[in-house]
């Protein structure tokens, strides 16, 4: 998978090549719009990701041209100025997700990933498994070793959510916006609680521990035992 | 649109106006009266003379010689002056002409003219007001009913009239011009309170946000505007003040968290640390980020709400489907804290859906989060014709009055060791109300020794 930054600011942009190269992706990282608009224009990418405010080509004519030129390349977008009239001029352009920033980083990963997953084919699996845990989606179960557990409605969207996305750390905003519907942040710690009751009863009485916690950024299931807990 | 006319100019215009109006009013009713004031006198003259001549024309003898009847007629004219006479017997020949000019030929013939009434006539030369009467019809001379012409010249008078009128329409336009000249003064100097209000509200600066115009030290008619200046400069005296305090706020809350972060970053960088010590400093510091941010994010919403660039995005929500949801969201955070949740009644609201969660939100994270284990947050929704009504009502320490008024203030934390104990910015229930507001609403906040409320009323049509 292949990721291009166009990102002005210098620190950023590093630490965005940084974060997303360690997290498995190729990524080519260009400072300004002139360079950021012909490498788009002439390289394939499976994703773009784009500064709005660049000192000389900007993000949105970035954007324009590559629709133009009928790339269908996604493209999330960066922007500082969180106004409504920004979001939508954005995804009428044709750009596929935005970020304000400051952002966490587990979200834009959370959002780069489900953006290069947008193309493929959606899983039709009626049953979803990580190591012995078994999510039964049509009728609702959930089983552990053969053991069946309940959960409640919402601690069911909670773990498929997880499992879905098993192997990315998902950030508590996003976890709060899919499960929830909450798009907002909220100073209490309810995600942290209704994860700790989910693990109470997918993990507390077997092995190996599966929900994990990635400190400072979010939660993930994982079968690895590399993942901190 | 062209600039309206200058307001000295119009009244000074309309001054003029209203005083041609007037004099040429009052020229016309004088002229009038002094007409008629003459047409008067000469028909009283012209009916005492006929009145004289009729007797004099019953005592004449048939015998009397013409001298004496010209000699009589002539004494009776005496104390007439400027009239003429003649008198026509019944057939037809002239009986007595009064001495003067051409006189016979100046006088009508009785067709053109009516029996019995005053009435005027002019010849190329002359004006004249004219009686003819038919009398003594069994007079002794039996020469009987005489007709008698009687007249007066009016000359005199048309000219003294003309001559009035002329000097009339002079004063008329002199006084036209004068009242123009006295108006232009009256008006500039009656804009002169005006002129001093611009140089008082010319005065004050940003600085001087205080200073208000005293409404009772200009005319009535400008208390009005002094009055809603007033208002204008206290709405903006709030406004830069809560954007100043706000400016100041902002400066303080982050420098709190940077302090913190230069120091600890500063200090673990004096020694060489293990990775695990770095780790949790930098765990640390993102935590500290993380607050900042939001901070930065809420400030945001907040100054975007005071300029009114948030229009609420309008639709039809169900609250007790909202309220549900939250509590859905809260449900698994109240039981840690072993809190309940209740809701009862139910109403549609036209609003925005992401506004009006966050804001109920915050209200029950505030709410869950101050109401004592094992009891409950109640959330009422009703409505009556033209007001819908959300209650958040939770059992907790009473709020004191002095923190009740602040409660809705940024930065506001009623308990300052709770600062930084994650309990946010400060900013929720500024949010909640900005959002309130946003949306036509009011929200009030009381406490007692058994409960805290707070009371979001939303206008139905909104």
């Amino acid at each position: 998978m292949k990721l291009l930054i166009v990102e002005d600011e210098i620190k950023t942009g590093e630490y965005l090549k940084q974060g997303l190269s360690e997290a498995g992706f190729g990524v080519d990282l260009v400072h300004n719009g002139l360079d950021g608009h012909h490498q788009a224009m002439t390289e394939h990418y499976d994703l773009i990701i784009l500064d709005v405010m660049l000192p000389d080509v900007d993000g949105w004519r970035i954007l324009k041209s590559l629709r133009q030129a009928g790339k269908e390349v996604p493209v999330l977008f960066l922007t500082a100025r969180d106004s409504v009239d920004d979001r939508v001029k954005g995804l009428e352009l044709g750009a596929d997700d935005y970020l304000v920033k400051p952002f966490v980083f587990a979200e834009l990963l959370a959002r780069v990933r489900t953006l290069l997953r947008r193309g493929s084919t959606p899983t039709t699996e009626l049953i979803l498994r990580v190591a012995d845990l078994e999510l039964d989606l049509a009728r609702r179960r959930v089983s552990r070793s053969g053991q069946r557990i309940n959960l409640t409605a919402k601690e069911f969207a909670l773990l498929e959510l997880l499992v879905r996305r098993q192997g990315e750390v998902l950030p508590r905003s996003l976890i709060a916006s899919q499960v929830w519907d909450m798009n907002f942040d909220s100073d209490t710690n309810v995600i942290d609680v209704a994860i700790r009751r989910l693990r109470a009863k997918v993990d507390d009485n077997f092995d190996p521990k599966l929900i994990h916690t990635v400190r400072g950024m979010g939660y993930m299931i994982d079968t690895s035992d590399g993942a901190s807990s | 649109m062209s600039r309206p006319t200058s307001l000295t100019l119009r009244l000074t215009l309309l001054f003029s106006a209203v005083a041609t109006v007037v004099f040429l009013a009052f020229g016309w009713i004088i002229g009038r009266s002094i007409e008629a004031h003459f047409a008067a006198e000469d028909s009283k003259e012209l009916k005492v003379t006929a009145r004289a001549v009729e007797q004099s024309l019953a005592t004449l003898k048939s015998h009397d010689s013409l001298a004496r009847v010209e000699q009589r007629f002539d004494d009776l004219l005496v104390g007439h002056h400027s009239a003429l006479l003649q008198i026509i017997d019944a057939s037809g020949v002239e009986f007595y002409t009064s001495p003067g000019p051409n006189f016979s030929a100046l006088l009508p013939t009785t067709e053109s003219l009516a029996l019995g009434e005053v009435q005027s006539w002019s010849n190329a030369h002359h004006n004249y007001r004219v009686l003819i009467q038919r009398m003594a019809e069994n007079a002794p001379t039996g020469r009987g009913p005489y007709t008698v012409f009687i007249a007066v010249a009016t000359d005199y008078h048309l000219h003294f009239l003309e001559q009035f009128r002329r000097t009339l329409w002079l004063m008329v336009i002199c006084g036209i011009a004068v009242m123009g000249l006295m108006g232009w003064i009256a008006v500039r100097h009656g804009h002169k309170p005006l002129h001093q209000m611009v140089d008082q509200i010319s005065r004050i600066s940003s600085h001087e946000l205080n200073t208000r115009l005293d409404p009772d030290s200009v005319p009535v008619e400008l208390t009005e505007l002094a009055m809603s200046f007033n208002e204008l400069l206290q709405r903006m005296e709030e406004a830069f003040n809560r954007l100043s305090n706000f400016s100041a706020d902002i400066a303080h809350e982050l420098r709190t968290p940077i302090t913190n972060l230069m120091t600890q970053t500063q200090v673990s960088l004096s020694q060489t640390r293990s990775a695990e010590v770095y780790r949790e400093i930098l765990y640390s510091n993102m935590e500290e980020y993380e607050r900042m941010a939001q901070m930065i994010s809420d400030m945001l919403f907040l100054a975007k709400a005071d300029n009114g660039q948030q229009p609420p995005n309008i639709e039809t929500i169900n609250l007790n489907n909202e309220v549900h949801n939250l509590f859905e969201y809260y449900e698994v955070w109240a039981e840690e804290h072993r809190v309940t949740l209740a809701l009862e009644g139910d109403a549609q609201v036209q609003g925005d859906r992401l506004m009006l969660r966050r804001a109920l939100s915050n209200l029950l994270s505030n709410a869950i989060r101050h109401t004592p284990a094992d009891s409950s947050v109640k959330v009422k929704i009703s409505r009556t014709e033209n007001e819908i009504t959300i209650t958040l009502q939770n059992p907790g320490t009473p709020i004191s009055v002095e923190h009740l008024s602040k409660l809705f203030d940024r930065f506001y934390r009623p308990d300052p060791s709770r600062q930084r104990s994650g309990d946010g910015a400060g900013l929720g229930l500024a949010i909640v109300k900005s959002i309130v507001e946003a949306h036509g609403g009011k929200i009030v906040v009381s406490s007692d020794e058994t409960y805290t409320q707070f009371q979001i009323n939303l206008p139905v049509s909104q």
